[in-house]
């Protein structure tokens, strides 16, 4: 259980680099930010995405006829999942190609992307996974699919859906093995070394299972829903939304955050909305439900102030690869970036 | 919900048992000439075809919220849905659910209650429930998801009352009046009724509660004018002949007084009576006076979930009278009732 924390100080006492950033207006609702190459890909809530270069000069793709649902990035690319019943890849160049489209034109709620190149996308309790040359297998769960994520090893994925999730090799027949935890899951990533799988929950937790021997973590006491994880350097913690602090679940040991608290930096009056954590240092970039932006030091909480409160939640917040570039921006589409 | 509820996008819940009308209904919403665009949610694609509008598949997939409590059950798809719809703010302006012929309306409004991701973006505006005049009163006997829907429901379309004689159609509706006479209730055929009558309704709004009295006392519903006549009559026999069912397991229960109720007495015994009870209570509202409060309380709820706020002052004159309706299956009335009267400032 979480512990109770001190408010931040007043907020005129902290490092701000506001004046550093170069702001960068979408004038469409966002929902996600990934960086292909050298420019971010902010991910608009409907049929399109913006391309944004260090400049501050944005350029306009059509991804979807309609909402776009989910996405997924492996730096080089996107794949995104549409109402329109499309899945589609974007790549950096700006290049959308259409990867498939579900027969009935269901909602694509979820999608995901391995390393090597494969995709997987749901519509309903239907699960498919596309990769390489070899043809799309599809797999039913009980119920509807929540979240869909590739094991960072071996072309395994795991499907969120309510009562638990299932994990699947995709090329062997059989081989959907079933993690039950009572409630529906939403989310789910796969810790970096391949140890754990963790999802977020409907109800305001998350869940998590050692796969060694499928023992259950219970990571409890949000005060709301989390709809952001994100792994620190080397995956030793796992930082997510939905306090009034960033919480970082330990997993550096065998053992996860079992019997452990989670560190809680970063509190301020307000919702934490997204979470990203650097690719090559122990520092995190936290956005909040007042539209504020944080940078966190995850050693001692040390805060610098990267944008200014009075905006609607922020929704997308990424780094680069090298990690010397953020992007940002609230629900309607006022972000920013950031170069360190 | 009262807070900021006109930026809410308003949801209707459209229930019904197989074949009483429901696709009719959602056809001649959408078929209108009202300028407005509908989300609809549905179950089965390819009845509905009205281009302009967003039309999503749902597979009432329901499940109990982790919170101890059995009856709390909410439907995920919906969650979901309207995770996606928000996507799409702006070009809809209302939403639609249809439930199946066999669903409980529950599950649905208790979506709208719990899920805050939901309540934020969109309010329940009524559950109304499409009934057909010729099979209820059958339906009522041998299926307890058609009771359900006509306990649960703000608006009750009875619909086909050209396929029943007067004296059939004063029986199915003395039926449903026995299990809840507080729904507004209109006789259509083919589902004719107007848009005003079924949309837009604020039967969730706690600023509009604020008449639970039995619809058919009210004069000024006069929705039918083809029934006038019937519907006079039954307001000039209510009390002293109007046929008077009794409906064996599902009731309404009212309860009024005139002193007033001490809120350190009434709010727990209320909070106790929902958890221990709420299985069994589908609906309750309720208008309270409390002792040395100026302001009128309301409060309204499904199964155990209750919402309730200060609404306004007293007017001069208003009698300060405290009023609560639960409509529910097999309802403990007198522990009810011994309850709420020991709740009375003496």
């Amino acid at each position: 259980m979480m512990k109770e924390f001190t408010p931040a100080p007043d907020s005129a006492s902290i490092v701000s680099v506001t004046d550093r950033v170069k702001p960068v207006t979408l004038g469409m609702g966002v929902t996600s930010v990934h960086f292909l190459g050298p420019r971010a890909a902010f991910v608009g809530a409907e049929e399109n995405v913006a391309f944004v270069d260090a400049e501050g000069e944005i350029s306009t793709v059509a991804a979807h006829s309609g909402g776009i649902l989910s996405t997924a990035s492996d730096g080089k690319r996107l794949v995104m999942g549409g109402d329109d019943g499309k899945v589609v890849s974007l790549d950096a160049k700006g290049e959308v190609t259409l990867l498939a489209t579900d027969p009935k034109r269901r909602w694509i709620d979820a999608v995901a992307l391995h390393p090597d190149g494969a995709y997987a996308w749901s519509a309903g309790k239907i699960a498919t996974v596309k990769s390489g040359k070899n043809e799309e297998k599809s797999l039913e769960v009980p119920s509807t699919v929540g979240g869909l994520a590739f094991a960072p090893k071996g072309l395994r994925l795991a499907i969120a859906h309510y009562n638990g999730a299932t994990l699947w090799f995709p090329n062997m027949e059989g081989s959907a093995e079933f993690l039950p935890w009572a409630g529906s899951h939403l989310g789910v990533t796969f810790s970096p070394d391949n140890k754990f799988l963790v999802t977020t929950m409907h109800e305001s937790a998350l869940h998590g299972w050692r796969l060694a021997d499928n023992r259950h973590m219970r990571m409890t006491g949000y005060p709301g829903r989390v709809r952001s994880m994100s792994w620190s350097v080397g995956g030793k913690g796992l930082a997510t939304s939905g306090a009034d602090t960033v919480i970082i679940w330990p997993f550096a040991s065998k053992d996860g955050p079992m019997g452990k608290e989670p560190a809680m930096l970063a509190p301020l009056q307000a919702r934490v909305s997204v979470v990203a954590c650097h690719p090559k240092n122990d520092i995190f970039a936290a956005g909040y439900s007042d539209g504020t932006v944080l940078m966190v030091r995850l050693e001692d909480g040390a805060e610098i102030l990267v944008r200014r409160n009075g905006t609607p939640p922020v929704a997308a917040l990424a780094w680069n690869a090298k990690g010397t570039l953020l992007a940002f921006a609230d629900e309607n589409g006022d972000g920013g970036l950031l170069e360190l | 919900m009262s807070e900021a509820t006109s930026s809410k996008i308003p949801v209707t819940v459209l229930t019904g048992y197989l074949g009483a009308g429901k696709t009719t209904l959602l056809n001649r919403i959408l078929s209108e000439n009202h300028g407005k665009k509908y989300a609809v949610i549905v179950n089965e694609f390819g009845e509905i075809g009205i281009d302009n509008d967003l039309i999503i598949g749902a597979d009432e997939e329901v499940f109990e919220m982790n919170n101890g409590c059995i009856c709390c059950t909410v439907r995920g798809d919906l969650v979901r849905i309207m995770d996606g719809l928000m996507k799409r703010k702006g070009k809809f302006d209302a939403i639609i659910v249809e439930t199946t012929g066999l669903a409980d309306p529950a599950p649905v409004a208790q979506t709208f209650f719990v899920d805050e991701d939901v309540q934020k973006n969109a309010r329940l505006d009524a559950v109304v429930t499409v009934a057909d005049a010729k099979w209820l009163s059958d339906r009522l006997k041998d299926a307890p998801e058609a009771k359900n829907q006509i306990a649960f429901a703000d608006v009750i379309v009875l619909n086909k009352t050209d396929l029943v004689t007067k004296g059939e159609l004063a029986e199915v509706e003395a039926r449903i009046r026995a299990i809840n006479p507080y729904a507004k209730l209109h006789r259509t055929e083919r589902c004719s009724v107007a848009l005003a009558d079924v949309l837009d309704r604020g039967a969730f709004d706690l600023d509009r509660i604020l008449d639970i009295e039995p619809d058919f006392l009210n004069a000024d519903d006069h929705d039918h004018d083809h029934d006038h006549h019937g519907h006079d009559h039954h307001h000039h026999d209510h009390g002293h002949g109007l046929k008077h069912y009794h409906d064996e397991d599902m009731q309404s229960l009212s309860l009024k007084t005139d002193k007033p109720l001490d809120p350190n007495l009434f709010m727990p015994w209320l909070q106790n009576l929902v958890q221990v009870e709420g299985g069994k209570i589908l609906r309750s509202k309720g208008i309270l006076a409390f002792h040395d409060d100026d302001d009128r309380y309301v409060f309204q709820g499904v199964h155990m979930m209750l919402e309730g706020n200060h609404q306004r002052k007293w007017k001069d004159g208003e009698p300060r009278q405290s009023r609560l309706v639960f409509i529910g299956r097999e309802l403990p009335e007198e522990l009810i009732r011994t309850g709420f009267e020991s709740c009375i400032v003496s």
